[in-house]
């Protein structure tokens, strides 16, 4: 699961470090975001179901949907006997 | 009147609100821990500065599923007066209690300072102490206080007279200079500066003293 910032809101941390990286002699960046990655593994009778968890996860804790986007990707394996 | 202060792991302004209401102003408190969900006895509620969950995630993000938020919820649902210091506001607005959200600083510093603000106590109950557009000066201490909310919303915050505390000198980039919120029926306050580090001249200022003071004259609907 992705957590960016939304492009409305100001990212000082961003902006930082393309000031460092701009120091460290790194030339044209435009833009740089800083947002956050949450990798979990969760068992669930199919898809479907899996995704809509998430979701709902996504939506009501690990992203807070008045400053923060989230973009889901989901992968299936099998359960480990 | 008995005073209800949330103690959440990693709260860090619980006994400085204690000390300001028990020895300031004679009111008793009572501490919740995170756990409780019994709010019996209890007139107001205190949601103290500190890094609630170390902040993890976002701040207040992980408080706002604290069981005693489910009672702080229907108690304010209710009437009840409850009042969000720092990470108190920033829980506040996790739990959608008030609207928007804040975020890191502007400038990306940790400010601690005292700072100017203006008051608009519109029919805010914590407010009432204080006079319309009066300036007073309150301690800030915050990394992540720049509230933060589309220009639409901010639109109608100010037309419904919720933007109560505005900053004279926006010293963090906060949306509309915004210090301080509450909820359209004015029970529900959120604010970043500390009116708990100024009740006491020794302190070097008493502004806060009527925020909290507000609740000796308020008629308290639970």
């Amino acid at each position: 699961m992705q957590v960016s910032l939304r492009p409305s809101v100001l990212d000082p941390a961003g902006e930082a470090t393309r000031a460092a990286a701009i120091r460290l002699g790194v030339e044209g960046i435009r833009k740089l975001r800083i947002g956050k990655s949450v990798e979990l593994e969760l068992e669930a009778p199919d898809r479907a179901t899996a995704q809509r968890e998430l979701e709902r996860l996504s939506d009501r804790l690990l992203a807070n949907p008045v400053i923060e986007d989230w973009q889901l990707s989901l992968s299936e394996v099998e359960q480990q006997p | 009147m008995t005073v209800g202060i949330v103690v959440f792991p990693g709260s860090n302004c619980d006994r400085d609100v204690r000390w300001a209401l028990e020895g300031c102003l004679q009111l008793s408190t009572r501490f919740l821990w995170h756990e409780e969900r019994d709010l019996s006895g209890i007139d107001a509620v205190v949601l103290p500065g500190g890094f609630s969950y170390g902040d993890y995630l976002r701040c207040g993000a992980i408080a706002r599923f604290a069981p005693v938020l489910e009672a702080v919820r229907d108690f304010a649902e209710d009437g009840g007066p409850v009042l969000g210091i720092c990470n108190g506001f920033q829980v506040l607005t996790e739990m959608g209690l008030l609207p928007g959200a804040l975020t890191r600083n502007q400038h990306l510093h940790f400010i601690c300072d005292n700072t100017e603000l203006v008051v608009q106590p519109q029919r805010c109950v914590w407010l009432q102490g204080y006079g319309s557009g009066q300036k007073i000066q309150l301690p800030i201490a915050h990394g992540e206080g720049r509230y933060q909310c589309d220009p639409a919303q901010l639109e109608q915050l100010d037309g419904q007279g919720q933007i109560v505390l505005r900053y004279a000198a926006n010293p963090n980039g906060s949306t509309g200079d915004v210090a301080g919120l509450c909820n359209p029926a004015g029970n529900v306050l959120g604010l970043m500066p500390h009116p708990e580090r100024a009740c006491d001249p020794q302190l070097g200022g008493t502004d806060g003293r009527a925020l909290l003071a507000s609740l000796l004259g308020a008629q308290v609907a639970v």
